[in-house]
């Protein structure tokens, strides 16, 4: 309740600051940050933390942080097209576009630019939580066999396991054909260092 | 060159699409670093809480509000405001308020004190701009509320501390009035108002603090007027001085009565000493004047009469007072000798009296003292100790306790102007090095660690101990250069004219240097450091010689005043010579030629479009005169939205003969028409640029040629309406204008205009692109352009495999007659933050993929791939452009979270991000510096050329040796079957 007391209050001083500056160049914007509880609890971001977050106004040109409940107030804003940027770690925030028109003071249209959504109020939450670290994978069997040692070891296994499986299964007219050629040749055979390769 | 280009095939495939930066939590601080700063201190204010830990609240020139922890100088929490939310004055409120008024007075905040949040926020307006005063009483309350006191803009207010109501307000309306003094007396409600209204007159208005009513108005008219500052001497009387800086006016309004009387400095001084300033200090009693060479301290005994109490040359520090009890207030007293500084506490009645009296050893290099505040705590014996913060010359803040510098914080960091890099001394016998493994079974040990850690075997005792190994490995740290280039200074110029060389591998002072040439002098009133340049790099001829850089800067902020150069070794810190030139410097251009001693030459160009040749050595002078008609620059006037390029013409036609000086002449200027277009950034490649190839290979085997040139220049105007903030133009009336223009021949190469844009521009360019980032009025949010420039003379020269075997034809003629054959791609894309810089990545060689570096508003860096912004994007790729990595078009950038830079930090206030290649091709260096630092390595293709730090020797180790236990293990097996098989 007292929030909503506050808002209004706000809103009443701001129409006073409006006509009390009289030059026509000083409106108020008032809006509120509203970070979900839960959201970014598995990361680093403090949730509930929102003393360093802050809003900033057309790139720079007004900075300001957040009350405890969440209000941040923008002053003497001339009308027009504003964007508002709200910055906090851990999060992530599409920037707003907000419309201050002469015409009727006090009242805000806003829209973010992301998804170009309308905002019927104010009311300014992450679009996501960020997460800047890559998690790292739990301890697999998958990853030690794609790792290139694993994969040294593998091919090993298949040379000593496999490999006599085939020759054993190959024609022994065949094995020997190749085999003279291969001393012809003068190569060291590679089958007379396998176990079974000098059988014959 | 073959293997070259195969080279680069192998990494246009190797290259994929996940995000290339990303880390580890456990990975960080193991290649960065990041460092947090204030700035100098403008005020500090002493926490009194008597529970919990003592604290001190600073604010600083950076904008920065700050809670300090008073033992160790940490920070505890620390907010940045924006840019233009200058910090008028800070106090503490109720004991846990941090009250901040900023912006010329027109805002007041408050801060929770143990945790920073902020409280409330007003905002107070009024007739006109006024000096603003922030006063928060004790003891004065109003319906139970504590009160805080703001005078700002010509208008008193009265404001709950509670929640920022303003309970009343008072305007002081008055055309000529000047506030000059807000005088609140403790355990009164009576608040005077003290100023100056039409030079001569001094006004004094009594109000009262409970309703802000008007009590009592008296004014005196003083013929001879006012000049400067006043001082308060009691909550009564002020001391001013009259316009010609020569006689002293006390004025004291007891019971709202003015009474006045002058004193000719000279009848207190006897020599005449000329004009002197009042140094405004809150001690009651006693006020300080100034001249050139004397500080003055005068007590004022009495209704109105002076006495100089001490006179000193010395360079000399005061404190505001600080009330000790009921009736006594010390102060404190910094006078500077030789090496040490001198700290005395006195009492404000008491001149001759010292309360304490110490000296402390004083690092040259900090110069001065300029702000003292003391601090006062109850020691064991229930006497009362005094500690006192003192913020030096080169802005860093010490306190100081005992006779001894507790701590140090060196704040000058967070204001850097300019950086450059240095290589470290080349591991030689002489050279020390720190011990890095200690033997074969320590680091075995350590291994087997890391591998259990891998296979998540490890106790969390021994997680601790594996990261504390990996963040405290002495190899990044060590003083000699490395291999990979990773090891590296980092030189860096501050704002207070100090050189500080950074470590690359844990970020700490090297060495730091305050620059004797940028000291105030007779001859150099306000002298700025402008811009840092490499002047020598040795390393073919001169070996032995150290690496040595140049400062530039010159004696006031407008451009025309004489320069200063210092050239400061970067090995031992020290400054080799320093000259004081004659001419100004507006301009310094690096040639790319050095002499035989590797120095750079360097060519100044005066305020009369003079050149002048550093370094003045015959050899230097036939080098460049070997060049002498190939070198050309340009100049941007922004004023006028002209560009120009000039040119060597003759030796200068002075009547002083001087051989290193040279006239110019004007080659061609480019003017934008004043009514549509004002420039707002420019902005060329940097010098040091590798291009690895001038060829890029296309889907279907085609090349183009980039079309790569040093002169050239990326101009963004706006229209002059557009040059505001966002929010002040509609999209109709305002526009942006991109040109490449090439800097030789004044020929615009390239022009677009983005209807409906406006600024601010950030830009860079590299190789044949340029990306530039603007903000879209229409669809109300920031876009990023890319524009590619092609060289089209050579487009006959297609064939891949001519490119490959080194065949194709390279001599097509150039000349400056012809129109250059280009041709130029752009795309656009949305992208959502605002930008703070862009950088874009460099490395040894240029064979490694580029990566655009952005500082956000939200002072992260962000990693985006060159690759997102190619114009040869397309919504629906071909089957041979996926193949050559072409990424599908889409509105907007991504931004993916694992891709920051920063990770999870901020580089709170960020200005600037360099990269520095380093040796190892696929490795770059970047620094990110604003209030904070932040340093890191990055590698845009990942380390194809290096094992990763998580590479695991045991694991490698143990498959080894498993495999040779398996050779032996089926060699036994084989040998056994072979036996029964012959047995059979």
């Amino acid at each position: 309740m007292a929030p909503i007391a506050r808002l209004l209050l706000l809103a009443l001083l701001s129409t006073a600051l409006t006509i009390s500056s009289g030059s026509g160049d000083g409106y108020t914007i008032n809006g509120r940050v509203k970070i979900p509880q839960g959201l970014g609890t598995k990361g680093f971001a403090l949730p509930g933390k929102t003393s360093n977050v802050k809003v900033i106004l057309n790139g720079g040109q007004i900075v300001t942080y957040l009350r405890p409940d969440g209000y941040f107030l923008f002053q003497n804003i001339p009308a027009g097209t504003h964007l508002i940027e709200v910055t906090a770690i851990g999060y992530f925030f599409s920037p707003v576009r907000v419309d201050v028109s002469a015409r009727n003071p006090g009242k805000v249209q806003a829209a973010l630019t992301e998804n170009r959504r309308g905002l019927s109020e104010l009311v300014l939450e992450p679009l996501r939580d960020e997460q800047y670290y890559e998690i790292r994978e739990p301890f697999s069997i998958m990853s030690v066999v794609k790792s290139p040692m694993g994969l040294m070891v593998g091919f090993m296994l298949v040379v000593v396991f496999l490999m006599p499986k085939l020759v054993e299964n190959m024609d022994p007219e065949e094995m020997r054909r190749a085999q003279e050629e291969m001393r012809n040749q003068g190569v060291p055979s590679l089958a007379s260092l396998l176990p079974g390769g000098g059988r014959n | 060159m073959a293997i070259r280009s195969f080279f680069l095939f192998i990494l246009f495939f190797s290259s994929s699409l996940s995000p290339v930066f990303s880390l580890y939590e456990d990975q960080v601080g193991l290649m960065d670093w990041h460092q947090q700063y204030i700035g100098k201190v403008k005020q500090a204010v002493f926490s009194s809480q008597r529970a919990g830990r003592k604290r001190v609240v600073v604010s600083t020139e950076e904008n920065v509000i700050a809670s300090l922890d008073l033992r160790h100088g940490e920070i505890f929490w620390r907010h940045l405001l924006g840019a233009d939310d200058v910090i008028d004055g800070i106090d503490i409120g109720l004991g846990k308020y941090v009250i901040t008024l900023s912006s010329g007075g027109s805002i007041l905040r408050s801060w929770n004190l143990p945790d920073g949040q902020m409280v409330w926020e007003s905002s107070l307006q009024g007739p006109k701009h006024s000096k603003s005063f922030l006063l928060v009483p004790t003891n004065l309350k109003f319906d139970k509320d504590n009160v805080l006191v703001v005078f700002s803009n010509g208008r008193l207010h009265a404001i709950s501390c509670i929640d920022g109501e303003v309970l009343w307000k008072k305007d002081f309306e008055a055309e000529s009035f000047e506030v000059q003094q807000v005088i609140l007396p403790p355990g009164s409600d009576l608040i005077h108002v003290v100023g100056f209204a039409a030079l001569s007159q001094f006004e004094m208005y009594q109000i009262n603090a409970k309703n802000g009513e008007l009590l009592k108005h008296e004014s005196a008219f003083f013929s001879s007027g006012f000049s400067g500052q006043v001082s308060l001497v009691s909550t009564e009387t002020v001391v001013a001085l009259d316009s010609t800086g020569s006689i002293l006016l006390t004025i004291s309004f007891q019971d709202g009565k003015i009474s006045s009387q002058q004193t000719p400095i000279s009848n207190l001084v006897e020599d005449s000493l000329g004009p002197a300033v009042i140094i405004p200090s809150s001690v009651s009693g006693i006020f300080a004047i100034k001249t050139d060479a004397v500080t003055i301290f005068i007590r004022v005994i009495g209704k109105g009469n002076l006495e100089v109490v001490e006179k000193t040359t010395h360079e000399i520090a005061v404190s505001d007072a600080l009330s000790i009890s009921e009736d006594q207030q010390a102060f404190a007293l910094i006078q500077h000798a030789s090496s040490e500084i001198h700290l005395t506490v006195k009492l404000a009645h008491d001149w001759d009296g010292n309360l304490l009296k110490e000296s402390v050893k004083m690092d040259r290099q900090r110069g001065l003292v300029h702000k003292v505040f003391i601090n006062n705590y109850i020691r064991t014996d229930r006497s009362y100790g005094f500690r006192v913060l003192i913020v030096m010359e080169d802005h860093s803040l010490l306190l100081l306790q005992q006779g001894e510098i507790v701590w140090s914080r060196e704040d000058g960091l967070a204001s850097i102007i300019d950086v450059t890099t240095s290589e470290l001394p080349v591991e030689r016998d002489g050279v020390s090095v720190a011990k890095v493994e200690h033997n074969l079974f320590e680091w075995l040990k350590g291994h087997m660690l890391k591998l259990k850690g891998t296979l998540m075997l490890a106790s969390p005792e021994d997680m601790a101990a594996i990261q504390s190994m990996r963040l405290k490995s002495s190899e990044k740290s060590k003083m000699t250069r490395d291999h990979n280039g990773f090891r590296k200074l980092l030189i860096v110029l501050t704002r207070a004219g100090k050189l500080f060389a950074l470590h690359t591998g844990d970020g700490r002072i090297v060495w730091s240097y305050l620059l004797r040439s940028l000291h105030k002098s007779e001859a150099c009133q306000s002298p700025i450091g402008l811009n840092l340049y490499q002047w020598q790099v040795p390393h073919h001829h001169a070996m032995d010689e150290n690496p040595s850089v140049l400062v530039v800067s010159r004696c006031g902020p407008s451009s025309d005043t004489s320069g200063v150069l210092s050239f400061v070794d970067t090995y031992t810190g020290k400054e080799l010579s320093s000259l004081s030139l004659d001419h100004a410097v507006v301009q310094v251009i690096p040639l790319p030629y050095t002499d035989s001693t590797e120095q750079r030459l360097h060519l100044l160009i005066d305020a009369d479009k003079h050149a002048h040749l550093y370094p003045k050595t015959s050899g230097a002078l036939s080098i460049f005169k070997r060049e002498f008609s190939n070198i050309y620059w340009y100049s941007v006037e922004d004023q006028n939205g002209i560009i120009k390029g000039h040119a060597l013409k003759c030796k200068c036609t002075g009547e002083v003969a001087d051989e290193f000086c040279f006239d110019t002449r004007d080659l061609w200027s480019v003017v934008f028409p004043s009514e549509s277009e004002k420039t707002i950034a420019t902005v060329t490649r940097k010098l040091n640029e590798v291009v690895h190839t001038q060829a890029k290979v296309v889907a279907d085997q085609d090349v183009m040629y980039k079309y790569i040139s040093r002169n050239l220049l990326f101009v963004a105007t706006v229209a002059p309406k557009g040059s505001g903030e966002i929010g002040s133009v509609t999209p109709e009336e305002s526009w942006l204008v991109a040109y490449l223009i090439d800097t030789v021949t004044g020929r615009i190469l390239h022009r677009v205009t983005h209807h409906g844009s406006q600024g601010p521009v950030h830009a860079v360019f590299s190789e044949n692109w340029v990306v530039y980032h603007y903000f879209n009025l229409r669809a109300h949010r920031y876009e990023m352009s890319v524009i590619e420039i092609y060289d089209q003379s050579r487009a006959d020269n297609k064939d891949v495999w001519k490119l490959v075997l080194g065949k194709h034809n390279l001599t097509s003629p150039i000349s400056l007659f012809s129109r250059p054959e280009v041709i130029t791609k752009s795309q656009s894309y949305f992208f959502t933050h605002s930008l703070k810089a862009i950088a874009v990545t460099s490395t040894a060689k240029g064979i490694t993929s580029k990566q655009l570096l952005l500082g956000t508003i939200g002072d992260q860096v962000l990693s985006l791939d060159k690759r997102f912004l190619d114009p040869r994007r397309t919504v629906n790729p071909t089957q041979l452009e996926k193949e050559e990595g072409i990424i599908p078009l889409t509105e907007s950038l991504p931004i993916i979270p694992q891709s920051y830079v920063t990770h999870a930090l901020r580089v709170e206030g960020l200005r600037g991000i360099i990269t520095v290649p380093a040796k190892l091709e696929s490795t770059t260096l970047v620094f990110a510096h604003g209030v904070d630092l932040f340093f890191t390595q990055l590698a845009p293709s990942r380390t194809y050329d290096s094992l990763t730090e998580d590479f695991s020797y045991a694991l490698l180790l143990i498959t080894i040796v498993a495999l040779v236990a398996a050779i032996f293990v089926t060699w036994r097996l084989s040998e056994r079957k072979e036996l029964q098989e012959k047995w059979r």
